[in-house]
């Protein structure tokens, strides 16, 4: 299938800043859909609040735009209820780890069969600009004028401390990985967590100096190296990118209809 | 096999949102942008039709339309 | 011995009507006084191929049962007060993309922690007013376990056809009590099935276009039509639009298809009413005692009777505007600080004759408590 098949193009242009990562998320996400051939019949896609979660709009599947933060509990009643479906769940990165952090660790742990997307632009985009849990120190936002003093999360480990059983990282410049991973990660049943490095440069690239969009992935291409590379070692600084964890784990939906089962013989 | 060969680029313009990406990062430098802020192929004899403009366009506004792949 | 007739807590009750009703989906986070639903709906929904999850708190169980009933399952939430507190904005999408769900909230004293293990009725404004903005809600009761099972039916009922929310509103009392309960043979208590479209594969699905009887078919996720769901405010795809005549007639559309069907919606049980010149307005597990006062009054020759609320959103005005007209004193009976006597008193046409009998200590209203607040009223001394 083409990828404008699968787009609500009667939305479009849409309402991304030029420039925007979200965008190249939602190209490079098709672009795995249609290799996978898959049909837009079992396509859920849940999101929550935030630019991000505006990618749900764009897209000609079964789409559940919900509140901020919430995305991953009312996908995991969608999934628990219709196993059969496909649930792909496109988050911010405040949208995931601030207001949802607690939903991102829960899910991960059950080892629910979703694909959770965290589009990590450090920053609040769709409120103008306040620095996230993933912001980090030194970062300028509009909530902190004198530059942020909060710590960031590191996605990556967040997501495999809490058990997630497929874990990857890339960026909006290298696409081509990007599409790869979401591939595997919509294959790989139980929770897979892919979180890509998506450029805001409206809010995060102006308060930060950080140029333009395409001076923002520049920068994915230098500060980032692939998981276990020799410039990694050279350089602690630098991001990995990659798959971190692909395991094979017990599903919570397999393992509920094994209840089921239970439950039917005791009676 | 035949090498792919290029037929078109489709530029939608009413999505381009002239960020410059596309320009920006096509290694033959096959593209510019118009006087609108627009994508262009200036150069499509040049293409190489890697599509990595097609793929990092953020507005899902290019397209590289190959020629039927002859044997 | 029928095994139809059984011994039970209201909580349980509950799950037997909710069950009954075809429950296929549960979430929930334990809290006092409600957790025994938890419990039961863990072990009986399997059973039967449901399914339950135990989530990792309100917000999510709220959220889970979105997302299941749009698959197409009927679904239900249990909390007490903090946790209702913590499912409000949830409810509130529920309210706005029109999905239905059960909430049950069996109430115990707060604000806060408050009091876990007492009861309390003082949750029926934060019921009504709870989730932020304009908005219709249903919420409904009762005093007695077999009521308590017929409504539980009746909420979901309600839910599937008007298409929204409907809390349950019990307290400890009702929850932790045992009484008998009759369970039902299949099909005598009637239970709405879920509206499916008839609209075929291909052909343009509106999900969010009434019909003319006002009702919305719905399309399962998963299913031919590929839809929108947002809590934004939408047009009849389901897709956000902030034209205003769209905001405004579809804020109008999910006020009106509660507020024009009050009467299909209401329910109430009346003891007397027809020469009382005293009545009592009461519900959940403090009707029990305002029925006791009443049982045993009326034999000695006092004409007072009892209104018993079932619905009590949206509001009965214009029913106790009606049944109070000829009384002499209206008496509210409620374990809180006069909610719906507010209601009451606008309902009534002379304020001045309407009187609240209640507690907020956490102890059960007796009957002897309202006969003091009665003479006291009525100027008789304690
Ligand atoms: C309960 C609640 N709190 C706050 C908001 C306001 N809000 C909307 S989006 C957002 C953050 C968006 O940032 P992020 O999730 O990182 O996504 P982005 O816009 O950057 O893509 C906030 C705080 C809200 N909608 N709901
Ligand atoms: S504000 Fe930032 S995140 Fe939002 S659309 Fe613009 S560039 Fe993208």
């Amino acid at each position: 299938m083409a990828i404008k098949d699968y787009l609500r193009e009667r939305f479009f242009p849409h309402l991304w800043c030029s420039g925007c990562g979200h965008g190249i998320v939602l190209n490079s996400l098709l672009r795995a859909l249609a290799d996978l051939g898959m049909s837009k019949n079992e396509i859920v896609m849940v999101s929550g609040i935030g630019c991000s979660s505006r990618i749900s709009g764009y897209v000609d599947f079964h789409t559940l735009h919900t509140i901020h933060g919430r995305a991953l509990a009312f996908a995991t009643g969608v999934k628990l209820s219709r196993p059969e479906l496909n649930l792909l769940v496109p988050m911010g990165d405040g949208d995931a780890l601030a207001i949802g952090g607690n939903h991102f660790i829960h899910a991960a742990r059950r080892n629910i069969d979703l694909t959770a997307i965290v589009m990590n632009n450090r920053i609040y985009g769709m409120t103008g600009g306040q620095y996230s849990p993933l912001s980090g120190q030194g970062i300028m936002a509009t909530t902190a004028p004198y530059s942020n003093i909060d710590y960031d999360f590191d996605t990556v480990e967040l997501a495999k401390a809490a058990g997630a059983t497929f874990v990857a990282r890339s960026t909006t410049y290298h696409t081509q990985q990007m599409t790869k991973m979401f591939r595997q990660a919509i294959l790989h049943e139980g929770f897979a967590m892919v979180e890509i490095l998506s450029q805001c440069p409206t809010y995060f690239g102006r308060k930060n100096r950080a140029g333009s969009a395409i001076d923002m992935m520049e920068s994915y291409k230098e500060n980032t190296t692939p998981i276990g590379s020799k410039s990694k070692m050279e350089n602690p600084d630098l991001i990995e990118r990659g798959i971190f964890v692909q395991k094979e784990v017990p599903e919570y939906c397999n393992e509920y209809d094994k209840i089921i089962e239970k439950a039917m013989k005791g009676r | 096999m035949a090498k792919p060969k290029l037929k078109e680029h489709i530029i939608n313009s009413e999505w381009c949102k002239g960020c410059g990406i596309c320009v920006h990062f096509c290694p033959k430098n096959v593209l510019e942008m118009d006087d609108e802020d627009s994508a262009l192929a200036a150069r499509p004899t040049d293409c190489i039709c890697c599509k990595l403009c097609e793929i990092r366009c953020p507005d899902l506004a290019i397209e590289v339309i190959l020629e039927k792949e002859t044997e | 011995m029928n095994e139809n007739i059984k011994f039970v807590q209201g909580n349980e009750a509950c799950v037997e009507g909710a069950l009954f009703a075809g429950l296929d989906f549960f979430a929930g986070y334990p809290i006092t006084p409600s957790t025994e639903i938890a419990e039961l709906l863990s072990i009986r929904l399997p059973q039967r191929g449901g399914k339950f999850i135990q989530m990792e708190d309100e917000i999510a169980s709220m959220c889970a049962i979105i997302g299941a009933s749009l698959t197409g399952s009927k679904v239900m939430t249990a909390t007490s007060g903090p946790g209702f507190s913590l499912m409000q904005e949830a409810l509130g999408y529920a309210i706005m993309a029109e999905i239905p769900c059960v909430i049950v909230n069996v109430q115990r004293g707060g604000p806060s922690t408050g009091i876990p293990t007492r009861v309390s009725q003082g949750d029926v404004n934060q019921a009504r007013w709870g989730t932020h903005g304009d908005h219709a809600i249903v919420a409904i009761t009762a005093s007695n376990h077999q009521d308590v099972f017929e409504t539980t039916v009746e909420a979901f009922n309600i839910s599937e056809t008007y298409r929204t929310p409907v809390i349950l509103l019990y307290d400890e009392v009702i929850g932790h009590m045992r009484e008998r309960l009759i369970v039902p043979k299949e099909g005598e208590v009637p239970s709405v099935k879920r509206l499916k479209t008839s609209v075929r594969e291909g052909v343009d699905y509106h999900p969010y276009l009434p019909r003319e009887d006002g009702r919305l078919p719905m399309s399962d996720f998963g299913g031919v039509h590929r839809y929108n769901v947002t809590g934004l405010f939408h047009d009849m795809w389901g897709f956000p639009s902030d034209n205003p005549k769209v905001v405004h007639d579809l804020l109008r559309h999910l006020v009106d298809k509660i507020h024009n069907n009050v009467n299909q919606i209401t329910k109430y049980k009346s003891y007397y009413l027809d020469d009382a010149e005293c009545i009592l307005i009461s519900y959940g597990s403090a009707a029990r005692s305002a029925l006791h006062v009443v049982d045993y009054l009326r034999p000695r020759g006092e004409k007072i009777g009892l209104l018993e609320l079932q619905t009590l959103w949206p509001f009965p005005h214009s029913l106790i505007s009606e049944k109070c007209r000829k009384a002499k004193y209206v008496i509210v009976v409620e374990m809180n600080m006069g909610q719906i006597l507010k209601e009451v008193r606008i309902a009534v046409e002379e304020p001045e004759k309407i009187f609240l009998a209640n507690r907020i200590d956490g102890v059960f209203i007796t009957p002897m408590d309202i006969r003091n607040i009665m003479r006291l009223i009525q100027g008789k001394g304690v």
